[in-house]
C-alpha cells in the first residue's frame, strides 16, 4: 500500500463517475500530493491511464487486488 | 498547449439519447476539453427542470429487452398503452441497479466542469417553451453563434 494524501472510494460507480469524481477531487488537491482511488468498474483501468495521459498528472500504481482496483495519482 | 475544444448538438429528448451528450460532454471536460452543447428541437427536454425522460421500444429494433423479449416480442406490442412507462421505469430500475448516474447528475456534473449549454432559441419559440421551465445557466442562441465555437473545435458531434 503505497503512500496517499487523499483517499476516494469509487466502488459501486460505473463510467464516467470514477473518472469525475476523481477529478474533482483532484481540483481540490495541491500540486505534488497523490489520491488514492479504488474502483470496481472494469472500464476504470483503461480510463485512468488516458485520464492520466491526456490530463499530466501521473499515474503513480493501478493495480487490482480482491476483485478492485487502485490507482495512485500524483497530481502536476 | 491550448485546450482542445469538443462541440456537441443534442437533438433528441428521450431517456436513452439524453446519456450521449451529458457522458461525452462530462468526460471530455474531466480531461480538459473546453466542451459546449446546443440543444435543439427534442434536445431541449434534457434542459427542463424537470426531467421526465422516456424510452420506448417502439421504433427501437435495437433496444435489448429482458427475458429475450426482443426475439419475438412483435413491433404492435411496443404500441401497447402502459408499454413505453413500463420500459421507462425498467431502464431507470436497471441503471440505478448498476450504479450509473441519473441524467440529472450528469448534467449537474457538466455545469460544474464548466460545460456550456446552449438552448436553441428557435425551436424553443417554436415549441412556445417559456426559459422559466429550464435549469439555470444556460444560454440562448442560434446556430450561427454556435458555429463560431464549433468552426473551431476539434471535435464535433452531432447527436
Amino acid at each position: 500500500m503505497s503512500e496517499y494524501t487523499e483517499k476516494f472510494d469509487a466502488t459501486g460507480l460505473n463510467c464516467p463517475l470514477p473518472i469525475l469524481r476523481s477529478k474533482k477531487v483532484l481540483t481540490s488537491m495541491n500540486s505534488g500530493e497523490v489520491l488514492y482511488v479504488i474502483a470496481t468498474d472494469s472500464g476504470s483501468v483503461k480510463d485512468f491511464d488516458a485520464f492520466c495521459k491526456q490530463t499530466g498528472h501521473e499515474l503513480l500504481e493501478s493495480s487490482e487486488a480482491e476483485g478492485k482496483y487502485h490507482y495512485y495519482i500524483k497530481k502536476t | 498547449m491550448a485546450a482542445k475544444k469538443l462541440a456537441l448538438i443534442a437533438t433528441k429528448g428521450t431517456l436513452d439519447w439524453a446519456y450521449p451528450p451529458f457522458i461525452l460532454a462530462s468526460t471530455a471536460a474531466a480531461i480538459g476539453y473546453e466542451t459546449q452543447i446546443f440543444f435543439t428541437f427534442y434536445g431541449l427536454q434534457l434542459l427542463k427542470k424537470d426531467l421526465d425522460l422516456k424510452v420506448s421500444p417502439l421504433g427501437n429494433p435495437g433496444m435489448p429487452m429482458p427475458m429475450g423479449m426482443d426475439k419475438w416480442f412483435p413491433t404492435i406490442g411496443t404500441a401497447i398503452p402502459g408499454m413505453e412507462a413500463m420500459m421507462t421505469s425498467m431502464m431507470k430500475a436497471k441503471m440505478k441497479n448498476k450504479g450509473v448516474a441519473s441524467v440529472a447528475d450528469l448534467r449537474e456534473m457538466c455545469l460544474e466542469a464548466d460545460v456550456k449549454m446552449i438552448a436553441c432559441q428557435m425551436t424553443v419559440d417554436l415549441f412556445d417553451m417559456q426559459p422559466s421551465e429550464f435549469i439555470d445557466g444556460i444560454d440562448y442562441a442560434g446556430a450561427t453563434t454556435f458555429f463560431e465555437f464549433a468552426g473551431e473545435s476539434d471535435v464535433n458531434l452531432f447527436i
